[in-house]
């Protein structure tokens, strides 16, 4: 399988990324020789088999309903790019 | 002093012969003499003298721990309170983790001191330390060649002898790989057996931490103090952590180690291929029987990772979006310009190269033929070892295809690349643990490991068969011609 520009720009906006002119041609080559690489899979039967997951195949644990961890709001806000009054700032969405 | 190992080391300083603060000074000196080599990300040599210091303390007291005193370089992927943890990358080029992570703690309890924060590829995605924000690593075998990767900074560290040992974390071949192509020992244990907590996150199913140091004996203290369950760490397996060093010795009569003829074949450098022969011939003299053995699915290992890592990646890579931490854009427009820019300028190219290939494989209409067809692979890929291992007890091969690259050779040909990891991305898929320890040389001088892979958390084994071949053998003993 390989990609056209159209397909990387589309994936990039998908990722929130953004491929320029100069870059297109350089992801579409690279991106197209991984798929072609992954495209190996394809030539063993796995109707039969059942996805995995996981190494251990087991589910995930659960725990009990009890306040474990302390407030530390201002120690994880001290590293923010922008806050105020406990809430982090991003560009307005509603005007 | 800096030629000792970890356990060489404990025996000095419970002695007296020198200090922690003098061992770990000398360690200190060292990776400023060998700076070019840039294994290093972060030091704070005041914080790590203040600690040392306390070690000493302690250690007068008579309340030494496991590793009092011993300074230890760790990837610059673990979370630590009050130092910068970057993870290779700009996106975190400020960013000091509020939190360390659970294997940076029990160092702490175990009384390590914490030399510095080693160089890496971005994110971990990479097989020569290249793709770093901080500028490629050099092996000091030979500086035009690359370290291997991800955990590049680390194996420099520990081959160089800038670090008595490291951590590193593997994902695909990540300690492994760098193990085999600076000469040293490197550990990936069970997934479940280390703690994730405070490791960023490349590809949840399949990232685990591991010690890479100069001797088995050394990895087995290393994995005593970082093993055991963690309720932080969802995938953390409760299961009693064996005690490693007293199964170190035990004989290796009657060991069946199985060889996989397709571990062998094509693609594998022939002077590797003698050098990993000699060595399991080394074994065969030391009574163990050979066994051939089929893992009829492991050449779809490659391209069934290159799904599952990156799909994985470009879910736990989208929490880098300029809010709550790490780099922001400088100007944008409205929201989502924001998140496109900082998501554009943080990361570099194979970091968007594997988001841009996760996002597809988990994009409307693509899952099926992709992500599950990928798990259902993995499923094959485990199976086979586990049939294998009715057979037999460890699996031997190479660790790599080939000795160390020059650095630029494959940065242009991902695939290429991505074809270094050939022999350790399957262990990864099975879950289950493998060990790289160096083996000889090739004809320019460049490190060759032996790879061994052991059963769903048979480390305990896997350190005692890597033992006793370094008790007749003098391969890790071996260092590059950085000044001695």
């Amino acid at each position: 399988m390989t990609l056209g520009r159209d397909d990387i720009q589309k994936i990039a906006i998908l990722a929130r990324l953004e491929v320029n002119e100069q870059e297109l041609e350089h992801y579409t080559r690279t991106l197209s020789q991984i798929l072609g690489l992954i495209d190996q899979m394809n030539a063993v039967d796995t109707s039969s088999v059942s996805p995995m997951a996981h190494p251990q195949d087991v589910s995930l644990r659960l725990r009990e309903d009890r306040v474990g961890e302390t407030d530390r709001r201002e120690q994880f806000q001290k590293i923010a790019p922008e806050t105020e009054n406990g809430f982090y700032l991003v560009p307005r969405v509603i005007e | 002093m800096h030629t000792k190992t970890i356990t060489e080391l404990i025996v000095g300083l419970r002695a007296g012969e020198f200090s922690s603060e003098e061992l770990t000074s000398h360690f200190l000196d060292r990776t400023q003499q060998q700076k070019d080599l840039n294994a290093f990300i972060t030091i704070d040599r005041d914080a790590t003298l203040e600690q040392a210091r306390a070690a000493d303390r302690a250690l007068k007291q008579n309340e030494a721990n496991l590793l009092t005193g011993i300074p230890l370089a760790h990837k610059d992927i673990f979370c630590t309170e009050n130092m910068l943890t970057t993870c290779g990358s700009k996106m975190l080029y400020n960013f000091v983790s509020p939190y360390s992570a659970t294997v940076i703690e029990k160092f702490n309890r175990c009384g390590a001191v914490i030399l510095g924060k080693t160089n890496m590829d971005e994110f971990a995605m990479g097989s020569s330390n290249e793709t770093s924000y901080y500028g490629p690593v050099n092996n000091p075998w030979d500086r035009d060649r690359v370290p291997g990767g991800s955990s590049g900074g680390s194996a420099v560290s520990v081959a160089a002898r800038l670090a008595p040992g490291a951590t590193g974390t593997d994902t695909g071949g990540s300690i492994r790989q760098p193990a085999s192509l600076c000469g040293i020992t490197g550990l990936k244990p069970s997934y479940g057996r280390v703690s994730r907590f405070g490791m960023i996150a490349f590809a949840s199913s399949l990232d685990q931490a591991g010690p890479m140091t100069q001797t088995a004996e050394d990895a087995a203290l290393l994995l005593q103090a970082m093993a055991g369950f963690d309720e932080r760490d969802s995938t953390s397996v409760d299961k009693t952590v064996p005690d490693y060093m007293a199964e170190l010795d035990n004989d290796l009569k009657g060991l069946r180690i199985g060889i996989p003829k397709i571990f062998f074949a094509e693609g594998l450098d022939s002077e590797v291929a003698a050098v990993v022969e000699a060595a399991i011939d080394e074994y065969r003299k030391m009574g163990a029987e050979l066994v051939d053995i089929d893992l009829p699915n492991s050449s779809l290992a490659v391209p069934c990772y290159y799904v599952l890592a990156p799909a994985e990646a470009s879910s736990n890579l989208s929490r880098f979006d300029g809010v709550r931490y790490g780099y922001r854009a400088e100007e944008y427009k409205d929201l989502n310009d924001m998140y496109t820019r900082t998501r554009t300028q943080g990361f570099g190219e194979e970091v968007k190269r594997r988001i841009m290939i996760g996002t597809y494989a988990l994009s409307s209409g693509y899952y099926d033929a992709y992500y599950l067809k990928a798990q259902k692979l993995r499923r094959l890929i485990s199976n086979d070892f586990d049939q294998a291992f009715e057979q037999c007890d460890v699996i031997m091969g190479p660790t790599a295809p080939g000795t160390a690259f020059k650095q630029g050779e494959k940065t242009d040909d991902p695939v290429s690349m991505y074809l270094n990891d050939i022999y350790t991305i399957s262990v990864n898929l099975a879950g289950i643990p493998a060990i790289s320890i160096p083996a000889g040389f090739d004809k320019q001088g460049l490190p060759v490991g032996l790879q061994i892979i052991g059963r769903y958390f048979d480390e305990a084994r896997l350190l005692n068969v890597a033992h006793r071949y370094q008790q007749v053998t003098d391969w890790h003993r071996q260092m590059p011609a950085v000044e001695r």
